[in-house]
C-alpha cells in the first residue's frame, strides 16, 4: 500500500512516574491507522493501552519513538484529535448538551457561531439526542452521556477520534446497542478511530484492525484483521475471538503472577 | 410433589400498555399543600415569636430594658422614613463592598499564584493555616493605630475577613477539579488563562460559591462588630455607630431597630441573593453537594 499512514506510531516507549517508580507502561509499540480504519488497540489491564491513547492524544511525550499525525510529530493536546473517555463526568457539567457539543467548535475559534449551531443539531441527531439537547448532563443517564460526547467529538470533525473504552462503564444491553450505533454512524460518516478496549467481543465487532498488546509493559503481540461486518462465516467471529484469547492468556497464570 | 428443575415450563407473558394504566398523578389536599411549604411553615414560626415578644415586652414594661415588638417596628419605620438609617445602613454597606471587593481580588490573585507554582502553594496553604484561625476583629487595634481613624482601617479589617476562606475554598476547588474535566480542557486546544477561565473556574464553581458565602458571612459580622469599636472614637459612621450612639442616648428601641436591620440585611443577603445565584448555577448543573 503507498497510502500514507494517518497516524504513524514508531517504536514508541512511554515511561510515567508514579509517587515512588517510574514506570514503563509499553516498549517499542509501533503501528499505523489509516484513513476510515476502525482501528482498535486490545490488552489485559496494565498492558499500558490507555497510555498509548493519552501520548497518541498529546497529554504525554515518548521517552523513545515517536508519533505522527499526517507527518506532523504530536507535542500537545488539539482539537484535531478529539478524545472520548469512559468515565461519565467528561461532559462540561455548567452547559447543555448542545453547548456541551458547541463548546470545541467556538473556543477554536475557526467555525462562526451559526455554522457551529447547525453542526451540533445535525450530530445531536445522529446520536438520538434532539429531544434532550437543552437538558443538562446531570439529568442524562450513562449511555446518553457518551452519546453527546461521542456528538462532540464527531462535530468537531476531527481528523481522528481517540476512544478510550468509551462504552466500559455501561451496563451490557446498554453497550451493546452503544456498539451498534457506532458502526452505523461510521457506515454514514466513514471516520477513523482509534478504539481502546480490553473486551475481546468488543474489538472484534467494532474493529477493522485489532492491534494485541503483552501486559507489562504493553508490547506488540499481533497486528490481526478483524471479522468483516457482512459475508463472514456465522462462527468467524468465535473463532478469532478464540485465537485472541489464546494468544493473550498462553502464558499460564502463574507465569503471570511471578512477573507482576 | 414440585416438579423437577428440568421439567418447569417456560413461561412467556404480554405486558400491558403504560397508556392503559388507571392511576395518574393525584394532587394533595389543600392542608397537605399548605402544611408542606417549608416558607409558610417558617412564617407562622415567626409571627408566633413576635407574639411572643410582644407580650413579655408589656409584662416587663421598661422601655429600657426590653421595648415591645411593636415599639420597636414603630421605631425601625421612624427611624427608614426619617432617611437616618438608609443612611447609616449605606455608610456601612459601602465600606463592606470596597472591603469585600478587594479580599476577592487578592485571593483571585492569590490563588493563581498557588495554582500555577508549587512554592505557591505551599505559601498559600501556610498563611491560610496562620490567618484563618484568627479572629478579623482581633486586628483592628493594629489597624487603628495604622490606618488611624479611617474608613481604611475597616476595609483591612474586613480584607482579612474575607481572603483566608475564598482563597482557601477556591483553591481546594481547582485542586479537586477531575482529571478528566482537565484533559477535556486542554484537547479543545485551551491553555492559561482561558483554561482557567473556562474550565477551572466553572468546574471548581461550587467551592468557590462557598468560599464567598463564607467570606461574606465573615465580613457582615465583623464590620458590625468594627463600627462599635470604631463608631465609639469616631464620633460619624455605619450601622455599628447607629447601635452604640442610640444605646448611649438611651434609646432602645432604636437599638432593637438597627438590630433588626442588620438580621434582615443577613437574611437578604445570604437567603435572597446567594441563594439566588445557586438555583440559578451549581443547583441547575446539578453541581450542588449538599
Amino acid at each position: 500500500m503507498v497510502e500514507r499512514p494517518l497516524l504513524d506510531v514508531s517504536d514508541v516507549t512511554l515511561q510515567y512516574k508514579t509517587r515512588d517508580h517510574l514506570v514503563t507502561a509499553t516498549y517499542r509499540v509501533g503501528f499505523q491507522v489509516f484513513t476510515a480504519d476502525r482501528y482498535v488497540v486490545l490488552g489485559p489491564s496494565g498492558c499500558g493501552k490507555s497510555t498509548l491513547l493519552k501520548a497518541a492524544g498529546g497529554y504525554m511525550s515518548p521517552t523513545q519513538g515517536e508519533i505522527r499525525l499526517k507527518g506532523e510529530v504530536i507535542h500537545r493536546p488539539g482539537p484535531d484529535r478529539m478524545m472520548v473517555f469512559q468515565e461519565f463526568d467528561q461532559l462540561l457539567p455548567w452547559k447543555t448538551v448542545r453547548e456541551n457539543v458547541m463548546f470545541p467548535m467556538l473556543v477554536g475559534g475557526k467555525i462562526p457561531a451559526p455554522k457551529a449551531a447547525a453542526r451540533a443539531s445535525a450530530y445531536i441527531d445522529k446520536v438520538g439526542l434532539t429531544q434532550c439537547s437543552e437538558q443538562y448532563p446531570h439529568t442524562l443517564s450513562g449511555g446518553m452521556k457518551q452519546r453527546v460526547a461521542i456528538a462532540r467529538a464527531m462535530a468537531m470533525e476531527p481528523d481522528i477520534l481517540l476512544m478510550d473504552e468509551p462504552f466500559a462503564a455501561l451496563d451490557a444491553l446498554t453497550r451493546r446497542k452503544m456498539q451498534d450505533e457506532l458502526l452505523e454512524l461510521w457506515d454514514e460518516i466513514r471516520f477513523t478511530m482509534i478504539f481502546v478496549t480490553h473486551s475481546i467481543a468488543e474489538a472484534i465487532k467494532v474493529g477493522s484492525r485489532i492491534l494485541l498488546l503483552s501486559p507489562h509493559p504493553g508490547q506488540v503481540k499481533a497486528e490481526l484483521n478483524s471479522v468483516p461486518r457482512t459475508g463472514a462465516a456465522p462462527d468467524a467471529a468465535r473463532l478469532l475471538e478464540d485465537r485472541i484469547h489464546e494468544m493473550l492468556f498462553a502464558e499460564p497464570v502463574e507465569a503471570q503472577l511471578a512477573r507482576a | 410433589m414440585p416438579a423437577a428443575i428440568g421439567e418447569r415450563p417456560e413461561r412467556l407473558a404480554t405486558t400491558v400498555d403504560a397508556s392503559k394504566f388507571a392511576i395518574a398523578a393525584k394532587p394533595l389536599s389543600t392542608l397537605e399543600t399548605i402544611t408542606n411549604n417549608t416558607a409558610l411553615r417558617k412564617l407562622a414560626i415567626l409571627i408566633v415569636l413576635a407574639l411572643v415578644w410582644e407580650i413579655y415586652g408589656r409584662y416587663v414594661n421598661n422601655q429600657l430594658l426590653v421595648p415591645t415588638f411593636s415599639a420597636t417596628v414603630r421605631a425601625f419605620v421612624a427611624a427608614v422614613v426619617s432617611g437616618e438609617l438608609p443612611l447609616r445602613v449605606w455608610v456601612s454597606i459601602k465600606i463592606l463592598l470596597v472591603g469585600y471587593g478587594a479580599g476577592v481580588a487578592i485571593a483571585a490573585v492569590l490563588t493563581a499564584f498557588a495554582t500555577t507554582t508549587r512554592i505557591g502553594s505551599d505559601l498559600l496553604e501556610t498563611l491560610t493555616a496562620m490567618f484563618n484561625p484568627l479572629p478579623a476583629i482581633a486586628l483592628l487595634p493594629l489597624a487603628l493605630i495604622w490606618f488611624g481613624l479611617t474608613p481604611l482601617s475597616l476595609s483591612f479589617v474586613l480584607i482579612h475577613s474575607v481572603l483566608w476562606p475564598v482563597a482557601l475554598n477556591t483553591h481546594s476547588g481547582f485542586v479537586s477539579v477531575s482529571p478528566t474535566l482537565r484533559m477535556v480542557g486542554k484537547n479543545y486546544g485551551l491553555r492559561g488563562l482561558r483554561y482557567v477561565a473556562m474550565i477551572l473556574i466553572p468546574a471548581a464553581f461550587p467551592s468557590i460559591l462557598t468560599g464567598l458565602k463564607i467570606g461574606w458571612a465573615f465580613a457582615w459580622r465583623t464590620l458590625i462588630a468594627a463600627e462599635l469599636v470604631f463608631g465609639v472614637q469616631s464620633g460619624g459612621g455605619g450601622l455599628g455607630w447607629f447601635i452604640i450612639n442610640n444605646k448611649n442616648i438611651l434609646d432602645i428601641p432604636n437599638v432593637f431597630a438597627a438590630l433588626l436591620t442588620v438580621i434582615i440585611i443577613g437574611l437578604f443577603v445570604e437567603n435572597v441573593i446567594f441563594r439566588t445565584i445557586e438555583t440559578r448555577t451549581i443547583r441547575r448543573w446539578g453541581m450542588a453537594t449538599t
